[in-house]
């Protein structure tokens, strides 16, 4: 997460990242819908396990491949476990891709 | 060609997919058509999964409709083989199954299977799958004793095969083993092929005596290990999830390896792919022979091109020496057609081997139909490879149950296509399927035998027919069962049975069990009838009677009527009683008793008529043919 600091330090770049950010979410939001067979999904920065029904560990795996596969990277079985909902997920990819 | 993973015989799933699901989930009411059309494409395992849950809400209804048939697989692991029992129904789907799984807790395998009173065994499976890992075999770690090693792969197959009898046993299902995949690691590099106890050694021993040990009986055996080598060992296997979940290979794999269970256990229910439909140009030589001339065609060594079509050719016919049928479907002269497999040199494939050939300017689904028909089988038995895209589009639209592999425009692929796409699985390979396409090119003689006399009573009489009836033996049980399992239009009540199943049949002494065998001018027909009659002090009730399509309207059915009709008379019955059980695909015998001379007494409770015959005024007719009948005790020759 960035902290308030960073944000109100470099506008231009904390655009690019925003716009970066929501470009995430939305294929986050569609690997969702696919992974845990949603009808449809609204997405928020602390969605996680507790909030949908279709979400156990199970599925958690494919959600994880799912996620590997679209970004074309790998996530470490540590990073995995790190994660408490789907906003540090996000932010994991950003780093991932920056 | 794209990756093996994904699939590539089948088309991807179109864009529009997950909108069709959801309006499937909406609709009042869901076909088997409606989600077998969904699960012809290659699907990925959430997919899979939302395709499956269809299935799983609808299952009822697709069940009655009758054209899949239902399936329930055990599954008995020392792994995770939740995903794969995620991504089973709807890949079965592919392959006219419905199938549902039933697990056992995890860590329970033994408990369930030798605990008569386990939930594996009151949920009455009819396949149970056995999937043990090397680990839980004792063959991960190396063992560096020559004895050890040997020890060790013995322990392993005692232990499965203390499991196997277990299912018989306790569950009396059918089993499915597996051969294991050997790990992506060596420990001595190359070496490791060369000592005894290495994890690669151990392993490919256990496979082989696996394989050795199980010849002969009915247990399925899935080759996990060539599955996992065709994907590549290091792609299969993936340390994390296996660390994480006890996943026994990569997620991606996963939706090959339920297609492979599926065709598996599609083949046991006989419902493998009968005919490969071949076209022409392009598709066995390259070029195109009414342009090119047979000196202008691509064909043979000497260039890529020539080769690659060469390859389809040669995988073609060892197929029809397997038993697999061949046609031609092609849009050509027929003339045209011919020259090349009576004047090219290099063609493998000659106009004897193919058993129906059609070229004409017919639209090919007409011609696929007609192909089928002249065969006696149904059009869901057919394999139609054909390199031009728009001839294949147009075959799956007016026929989807025809399979269509996707082959591109190379042909160099098409070989290792479709063998990938899995459309012929055997659970068996005897003598029958050495002389199958030999026997169907007879029944094409035959056919214009019967256009030239015209007269059909000259024409059986032209056929010089023998036919041998004798009750069950162990020699014929296999074929028995293949029988059973597999006839669906002339098949009185459906009824499908084991081969453990028709052992016991043969031993009842309360049952008459009959094997028909018909041989002709042309060749021998080999079994084509299965009978049973339960014996009553009154009434012999018709327990099962199914025919092969092949001998359709030879009076065969006359001759079993009149010996089982002989049976009762002498064992003091005063009628034989039958009924008639509908399905989708046996309109063909409705009218069967009738037609031999029963009478109809009612109708059947959930669908379907009674018949009765009375013994007193029956007399057998004069029949076109020799008869041989045998009784119990004696033998039938092979």
């Amino acid at each position: 997460m960035h902290t308030p600091a960073a944000k109100a330090g470099a506008t231009r770049k904390m655009k690019k990242d925003q716009m970066e950010r929501s470009e995430i979410t939305e294929q986050l939001t569609e690997i969702m819908i696919d992974v845990f067979d949603l009808d449809e999904l609204d997405y928020r920065d602390d969605l996680s396990a507790a909030d949908i029904e279709e979400w156990d560990s199970l599925s958690n795996i494919r959600f994880m491949v799912s996620v590997e596969k679209a970004f074309g990277f790998r996530l470490s079985n540590s990073e995995i476990e790190s994660l408490d909902n789907v906003g540090e997920m996000v932010d994991l990819i950003q780093q991932k891709l920056a | 060609m794209s990756d093996v993973l994904a699939l590539p015989w089948l088309l991807p799933a179109p864009a529009d997919f997950r909108a069709r699901v959801r309006a499937l989930k909406a609709a009042d009411a869901v076909t088997a058509a409606d989600v077998v059309a969904l699960a012809a494409y290659g699907l990925d395992l959430s997919q899979l999964g939302s395709l499956g849950k269809i299935v799983d809400a609808r299952r009822d209804d697709l069940g009655a409709e009758g054209r899949l048939r239902p399936v329930l697989l055990g599954i008995a692991a020392t792994h995770t083989l939740d995903l794969v029992a995620e991504a089973l129904p709807a890949t079965a789907l592919r392959h006219g199954l419905l199938v549902d799984t039933v697990q056992t807790d995890y860590g329970q395998l033994a408990q369930a299977v030798l605990d008569p009173a386990s939930s594996l065994a009151t949920a009455k499976p009819d396949f149970v799958l056995l999937a043990l890992d090397a680990g839980a075999l004792g063959l991960a770690r190396p063992q560096f004793e020559a004895e050890a090693a040997e020890a060790a792969v013995q322990s392993a197959l005692d232990y499965v095969a203390s499991l196997r009898d277990g299912v018989r046993a306790n569950i009396g299902a059918g089993v499915v083993l597996h051969t294991l995949a050997t790990p992506a690691e060596s420990l001595f590099g190359s070496y490791d092929a060369r000592v005894p106890g290495s994890v690669r050694w151990l392993i490919a021993r256990f496979n082989q005596r696996l394989a050795q040990e199980i010849a002969g009986d009915a247990d399925l055996l899935l080759d996990m290990a060539a599955l996992a080598e065709t994907v590549g060992l290091a792609r299969w296997h993936d340390p994390l999830r296996w660390h994480d979940a006890k996943m026994p290979c990569a997620l991606d794999a996963i939706p090959l390896y339920a297609d492979h269970l599926s065709r598996l256990l599609a083949a046991a229910r006989g419902l493998s792919r009968k005919c490969l439909v071949l076209d022409l140009d392009n598709t066995l030589w390259g070029g195109i022979i009414g342009d090119d001339g047979v000196d202008g065609i691509k064909l043979g060594q000497g260039s890529a091109r020539g080769e690659a079509h060469l390859a389809v050719q040669s995988l073609a016919l060892d197929l029809r020496r397997r038993g697999i049928i061949l046609a031609v479907c092609s849009k050509n002269e027929e003339a045209a057609a011919l020259i090349p497999f009576r004047e090219h040199d290099e063609m493998v494939l000659k106009e004897d081997h193919i058993s129906v050939f059609v070229a004409n300017w017919t639209d090919k689904a007409t011609n696929l139909k007609a192909i089928a028909q002249a065969l006696n089988i149904g059009t869901d038995a057919l394999v139609f490879l054909d390199d031009n895209p728009a001839e294949r589009e147009r075959v799956r639209q007016e026929l989807p149950e025809v399979a269509v592999p996707e082959v591109g425009d190379e042909p160099s692929d098409y070989v290792r296509l479709l063998s990938l796409a899995g459309y012929f699985e055997a659970v068996a390979f005897n003598d029958e399927d050495r002389k199958r396409a030999d026997m169907y090119q007879a029944n094409a003689q035959r056919a214009s035998a019967l256009q030239k006399v015209g007269n059909l009573d000259e024409y059986l009489a032209s056929l010089d027919m023998e036919c041998t009836i004798a009750p069950f033996d162990d020699l014929g049980r296999a074929r028995i069962a293949q029988l059973i399992n597999k006839s669906n239009q002339f098949n009185l009540t459906t009824r499908r049975y084991t081969e453990a199943d028709v052992a016991a049949i043969q031993a009842d002494p309360a049952k008459f069990t009959m094997q028909v065998r018909l041989v002709d001018r042309f060749g021998d027909n080999g079994m084509i009838s299965v009978v049973i009659f339960d014996r009553g002090e009154q009434a012999w009730h018709c327990d099962t009677w199914l025919m092969s399509c092949r001998v359709l309207g030879r009076r065969v059915e006359e001759a079993v009527l009149a010996h089982v009709a002989q049976a009762a008379k002498s064992a003091g019955a005063a009628r034989l009683t039958g009924e008639y059980i509908p399905t989708p695909k046996n309109v063909l015998v409705e009218k069967h008793f009738e037609k031999l001379g029963f009478a109809q007494i009612g109708d059947r409770e959930g669908g379907g008529t009674q018949w009765a015959l009375d013994l007193a005024s029956y007399a057998s007719p004069d029949l076109p043919m020799q008869i041989d009948a045998k009784t119990a005790g004696q033998t039938v020759p092979a």
